[in-house]
């Protein structure tokens, strides 16, 4: 399969798109469906299609493990670093009032930092699950 | 930022914020650090707890700063502190234990991922008792289950793979089973603070979708309670699980489902709902009583002591919910008591039997023969421990045990206290196996040279042990708390 020229024309040509597609999800979350979660699964979506064809040697080439492991933990720290935040500007926890002197924009800037951890985090995840399955078809082989 | 005012927040903040750190740092003696930090200040937030709950009555806090009914609250009264206390106390004792542990049991490269997960199942169970949002109440169940089900397939018997998936399928079942009865609860009264549906729910008696929520909780809970016969993923997990962890989880887990058994039961659905329309207590009493007896039974034809005393574990939740059943302030008391003594003296057993683990290899009978010539101090910490499983005068197991007796004569139930009593003779027969083997048999040849357990296990052990004879005879903290708690839930009910 990797060396069907097709293919690996047609998916060099859709990657940017699912990525570009991946960020709309992420930013217009805060108005229609989307978000993190969604664009987390999206992005790693569009690196599982790029190991199909190019193989799981060149997709760690771009994506290493360490990194990988590192963007699971980091996704999470963020939405708890949003939360301290609120803690150290006077709120409650988790509190994005007081994240701007507008409260409303206070809960913008509170979403979108929380959504971009949970994006990092779900990407890391699904990212890492594929790996460990795809790398496992390679050892048996 | 006054920080009094945020020690809701912050007592499940800093483990769960100490498990992606230990993650990101990779080296292990920063990452023992670092969850060693966490945990410790999380056992001192848990006493402050209690120290204002004592002084002012319940603490709510509103996460995010949504007002309860529609935002998620952490609610902190005299039962959530005992149960943060018990947690964290524990997980305090076991982690220190757990470094020279897993030296031997785990991969040195995955070190810093057991810690990482460790601090993870803290927090999830932390947030099951600090939560006073049914929905957010099974996000940490998700939370402490999933890392818990990792923390037992890091065993060094491949069994453990098997055992944790088994527990993984048992406990998703559970999971999800809690999940429809809170959906059901929340489609019935239209929200999800469990204050608020208390409230509703007072109106609603008789409805079907209620009563349908009440058994998919009920059945839910049993399984991550182990309650009998929900019970079998539980001795093959403590028994192929790494030591520390099957002493963290033997002493906490299945204490924070009783926990959570309470507050939908007493706190939501009201006691009138349970215990009079229903026949919820005959159910319960039963049960309570087929754990105490078959999975004793079972426990004396054991050949491993792990799974000898996975087993005893299932025959004292029977007790634990045998005190639910009386439907009493003293019966909860007596849950409540056996809640912590049971904890305390299980997280003792299997401290000591890693240390066991490590220095003879084995801990099946025949492996461990003579071993009170050779670990003198192991084996005497056993036996004490042992006692206080079978409730002799002097140990924490006979306070829980004269509570139930007193809750029973309390109700009428004579004969009750006859059932305690033979199973309590069961409980000997399988602690006086233990005895048999390791005092009245020769050691095994090379046996006479090997030593106790490093001094670093031996000293969170023994102090499990020190706690287990103390509550025996200083009852004030236990059985204090514990009857405050039960006075505040049966009132609540009512």
């Amino acid at each position: 399969m990797r060396g069907d020229m097709v293919l690996r024309v047609i998916v060099k040509l859709l990657i940017p798109f699912i990525l570009l597609f991946a960020l709309y999800v992420q930013f217009h979350g805060d108005f229609g469906p989307g978000g993190g979660f969604q664009a987390g699964t999206i992005f790693a979506a569009a690196l599982a299609l790029y190991t199909m064809i190019f193989g799981l040697e060149n997709m760690r080439r771009i994506v290493p493990d360490r990194l990988v492991e590192a963007m699971i933990a980091a996704g999470v720290l963020l939405f708890l670093g949003v939360g301290i935040a609120g803690l150290l500007l006077g709120g409650n926890f988790l509190d994005y009032f007081v994240l701007d002197r507008d409260p409303v924009a206070g809960q913008h800037r509170g979403i979108f930092w929380v959504e971009l951890g949970v994006a990092i985090t779900v990407f890391g995840v699904m990212l890492k699950l594929f790996c460990l399955f795809a790398a496992r078809n390679l050892g048996q082989e | 930022m006054n920080a009094a005012e945020h020690l809701p927040a912050l007592q499940v903040v800093l483990p769960l914020a100490a498990a992606p750190l230990a993650v990101l740092i990779r080296h292990r003696l920063t990452a023992f650090l670092l969850v060693l930090a966490a945990i410790w200040s999380a056992f001192a937030i848990s006493v402050l707890l209690w120290l204002q709950v004592g002084d002012s009555g319940p603490i709510s806090y509103a996460i995010g700063n949504w007002p309860p009914p529609w935002g998620i609250e952490y609610r902190v009264d005299a039962l959530t502190a005992l149960v943060l206390m018990l947690v964290s106390g524990v997980a305090a004792v076991v982690l220190p234990y757990s470094r020279a542990s897993i030296e031997h049991e785990i991969a040195s490269d995955l070190h810093y991922l057991f810690y990482a997960m460790f601090a993870l199942c803290v927090a999830g169970l932390l947030g099951i008792a600090i939560t006073g949002d049914a929905f957010n109440l099974f996000v940490f169940l998700e939370i402490s289950s999933l890392s818990s089900y990792v923390l037992i397939a890091l065993g060094r018997d491949r069994r453990a793979l098997v055992a944790s998936y088994q527990y993984l399928l048992m406990g998703t079942i559970g999971a999800s089973f809690i999940v429809i009865g809170v959906g059901l609860l929340y489609l019935e009264t239209g929200t999800l603070n469990m204050m608020g549906m208390a409230i509703r729910l007072q109106g609603l008696t008789g409805d079907r979708a209620v009563l349908a929520a009440l058994a998919f909780l009920t059945v839910g809970i049993s399984l991550k309670l182990a309650l009998f016969p929900l019970h079998q993923w539980l001795p093959n997990a403590y028994a192929y699980a790494p030591s520390a962890v099957s002493a963290f989880l033997a002493a906490t887990a299945t204490k924070v489902s009783v926990y959570a058994l309470l507050r939908f039961y007493f706190s939501i659905f009201g006691e009138t709902a349970i215990f009079q329309r229903l026949p919820m207590a005959d159910f319960m009493l039963l049960l309570a009583l087929a754990g105490m007896f078959l999975a004793s039974t079972v426990a004396i034809f054991q050949q491993d002591l792990k799974r000898l005393f996975a087993y005893s574990s299932v025959a004292q939740i029977g007790y634990i919910v045998l005190g639910i059943s009386f439907d009493s302030v003293t019966g909860v008391t007596a849950t409540l008591v056996h809640m912590v003594n049971h904890a305390v003296t299980k997280g003792a057993i299997f401290l000591l039997l890693g240390g066991v683990m490590l220095s003879l290899g084995g801990i099946t009978l025949t492996r461990v023969q003579g071993m009170g010539r050779s670990m003198p101090l192991t084996s005497f910490g056993i036996v004490l421990c042992g006692l206080s499983l079978i409730g002799v005068p002097g140990t924490a197991g006979f306070v829980s045990k004269w509570y139930l007796i007193l809750a029973a004569l309390e109700h009428g139930q004579y004969w009750l206290v006859g059932a305690i009593l033979s199973s309590s003779l069961l409980a000997v027969v399988y602690v006086w196996r233990f005895v048999e083997v390791a005092y009245f048999r020769a050691p095994l040849p090379g046996d006479e040279v090997r030593r106790e357990a490093p001094l670093s296990m031996l000293i969170p052990a023994g102090l499990l042990v020190v706690a287990t004879i103390w509550f025996g005879f200083d009852t004030s903290l236990t059985v204090g708390i514990a009857s405050d708690a039960a006075q505040e839930l049966v009132r609540s009910g009512r």
